[in-house]
């Protein structure tokens, strides 16, 4: 396979002036994946700091309800909050070994900009992240907590005014600073090397859950869950399981139903096209233009995923599921309710398509669902779905 | 010889406008190229709407915006060159693209299509050279030239990479950062025209940032063969949304002004480029 590609996928699809930042993120990420003090301070961050390794949580009370074995990866422990700050340390790190002197970052939910916040803070580099306008509103106490943090939020207003803008107005801020710059990617998409670099720093996950696995049971998971959106928490749980006789199910935002046109599940339902950077699966019209995309999780509403996720899909490798808002919420509450666990929306769509596995599955069967983020931030906005206010 | 190297060769340097078909409207779209051309654009850079523009600055977005709002499908822009090119027969018009239009349509369809509507050159904004070997033998098969681009932030090694595959001109981005009017232009200008000058006989035309008589001066000063104005135009359409002989006048006016940059300078350079062209 040709570097950078996943199959036919990945690519770097980038405006002219962006390629020496990339050919030179790729050429120190060689580096310093090598380089015995770049792992050492690396790990420290993530245990000593973060909090790794997350428990791998067995539900008693999901385990009878479900008639299987039900593990969650507390991805939701991780420190900020969600399993975003693995690849934020990671890179942030990686911007000091390059010299780099500040951080932008883009996010949806508003999780992986926290992180990058977090990330920054820790390691001293100012911090600037690009959110859109209508993700501000969905999720203003993720822009106080990044605000608190000594980021600057800069709203975006073009577009779709969500996660694809904010990844367009990071790239042209990148483009027109790339001397000083370290664009802070937040998931496997983009340009290589960004969705290796990406993989990799979560892969942290799936080692961690492999290993906690073989320990609790001696055996391998029957299945792996994981919501996917640009995809890192599913990539970063599934790579350790590659090559095992596991399945594994990505689940996407199927939003209002893939019938109403309303979702986000680019492998589900969409076609092969260029997006920011990389050949993936996207929605997108007879013309190749993007197209609006919906769903109840901030975080999955986005037209395409990481290149690594095409090419799984062809090989059949993982299976690619969409859940719908409903069957999400229903999970949110669920989950609360039975484990005293609120998990993020996004998480919500794994744990939704658990509960539909579930039938399928034996009473020794084990199943895990990677929780990657906690749901304090969507209580709010669940609140108001209801018709209450909080 | 091709429009494009026959400009080159009549005209040093030239002046070169950026439109984005659709914007305002379709046939809006074409009386804005029309104005363009008559007005003094010597080849005329025709953008093909994409709903996620990034190499391009707030101003050219939102034309864009407007045109996809508009509802300009593919299909429209390549009706629009074929109506342009009945208007203006001998000026080039170059379509911009971003990648994901041609991946989608199928790169033969699209050359074929750009081909027969007129057009002389193709230029992807967004296909850096290490990916662009299947768009290169349709373009070849076509007869279109592959406008290539080169940043400040290019390496001596990829030019030479990225201009082994050029042809018709030269696109120097003259700043790292996304189009858009700049007060002055960046003092290395010179210096990269120049670098990129004892690599190629192709012509060298400079964009991003030129908006004013004196950047079209100290561009031509610099030794380049034509400037890129884009932003500085788009913006007299969005100002002009609802006052269509205002938005036409002060486009004239413009191109004009920014024209008077140009001091023509048949010299040397263009002696030695037509004994390169035979």
């Amino acid at each position: 396979m040709k570097a950078g590609r996943y199959g036919i996928y990945g690519g770097q699809y980038v405006p002219e002036t962006l390629m020496s930042a990339l050919i030179e993120l790729e050429e120190t990420y060689e580096r310093v994946r090598e380089d015995p003090e770049f792992s050492r301070r690396l790990s420290w961050y993530l245990c000593e700091y973060a909090g790794r390794e997350t428990p791998l949580t067995y539900c008693g009370n999901l385990s009878r309800d479900l008639g299987c074995r039900v593990y969650l990866k507390r991805e939701d422990l991780l420190h900020g909050g969600a399993h975003k700050l693995n690849n934020t340390l990671g890179q942030a790190l990686m911007a000091k070994f390059m010299g780099k002197h500040r951080l932008i970052a883009e996010t949806g939910a508003g999780q992986h900009g926290v992180a990058t916040a977090i990330a920054g803070a820790a390691l001293d580099l100012p911090v600037e992240v690009y959110m859109g306008e209508v993700d501000t509103r969905r999720q203003a106490l993720n822009v106080f907590r990044m605000e608190l943090l000594g980021a600057r939020v800069v709203p975006v207003a073009s577009g779709t005014r969500t996660l694809k803008d904010a990844i367009n107005a990071a790239m042209r801020d990148w483009v027109a600073n790339l001397r000083e710059t370290h664009y802070l990617l937040g998931s496997c998409v983009g340009p290589h090397p960004f969705p290796r670099v990406v993989r990799d720093f979560q892969s942290v996950i799936g080692e961690e859950t492999r290993r906690q696995i073989l320990e609790r049971e001696g055996r391998l998971p029957d299945t792996v869950v994981a919501c996917v959106g640009g995809g890192s928490n599913a990539i970063g749980i599934f790579y350790p399981f590659s090559n095992d006789d596991v399945t594994l199910v990505g689940v996407e935002a199927g939003g209002e139903g893939l019938e109403s046109g309303r979702h986000g599940a680019s492998l589900s339902a969409g076609s092969v096209g260029v997006f920011q950077g990389a050949l993936s699966y996207l929605l997108q019209d007879d013309d190749g233009q993007a197209l609006e995309t919906h769903s109840v999780a901030a975080g999955l509403d986005h037209p395409s995923v990481g290149p690594e996720h095409a090419m799984l899909k062809d090989s059949g490798r993982v299976r690619y599921e969409a859940v719908t808002d409903a069957e999400a919420l229903h999970a949110f509450r669920l989950l609360s309710r039975t484990e005293g666990i609120i998990p993020a929306l996004e998480s919500a769509h794994a744990v939704a398509y658990a509960l539909r596995a579930a039938d399928d599955l034996d009473r020794d069967d084990i199943l895990i669902v990677n929780l990657s983020g906690r749901g304090d931030k969507d209580v709010a906005d669940v609140a108001s779905l209801h018709g209450g206010a909080i | 010889m091709s429009r494009i190297a026959g400009l080159f060769v009549r005209k040093n340097p030239v002046f070169i406008g950026f439109t984005v078909a659709g914007d305002p409207g379709i046939e809006a779209s074409l009386r804005v190229a029309k104005t363009m051309v008559d007005a003094g654009a010597d080849l005329l850079e025709i953008a093909i709407p994409y709903s996620d523009p990034v190499a391009d600055g707030p101003v050219i977005e939102r034309a864009h915006v407007r045109a996809l709002r508009a509802g300009t499908t593919a299909d429209d822009v390549f009706a629009l060159v074929r109506r342009i090119r009945e208007h203006a027969p001998a000026t080039p018009l170059v379509l911009f693209t971003y990648y994901n239009i041609i991946h989608r349509r199928g790169a033969d369809r699209f050359f074929a299509e750009a081909a027969a509507a007129g057009a002389d050159g193709v230029l992807i904004v967004d296909l850096p050279v290490e990916e662009s070997g299947e768009v290169a033998s349709y373009a070849a098969r076509y007869g279109i030239d592959r406008i290539a681009l080169i940043a400040p932030t290019t390496s001596p090694e990829r030019q030479h990479t990225i201009l082994s595959g050029a042809s018709g001109f030269v696109y120097l981005i003259s700043l790292e950062g996304v189009t858009g009017e700049r007060d002055h232009l960046p003092p290395g200008l010179a210096g990269l025209v120049g670098a990129v000058r004892e690599k190629t006989d192709l012509p060298l035309a400079v964009g991003f940032g030129v908006s004013r008589p004196e950047h079209v001066r100290s561009v031509a000063a610099a030794g380049a063969n034509g400037v890129i104005v884009g932003s500085a135009l788009v913006r007299l359409i969005e100002e002009h949304l609802d006052d269509g002989a205002g938005m036409h006048d002060a486009l004239r006016a413009a191109i004009r002004m920014l024209r008077s940059g140009l001091v023509p300078d048949p010299g040397p350079d263009i002696l030695r480029r037509e004994r390169v062209e035979g």
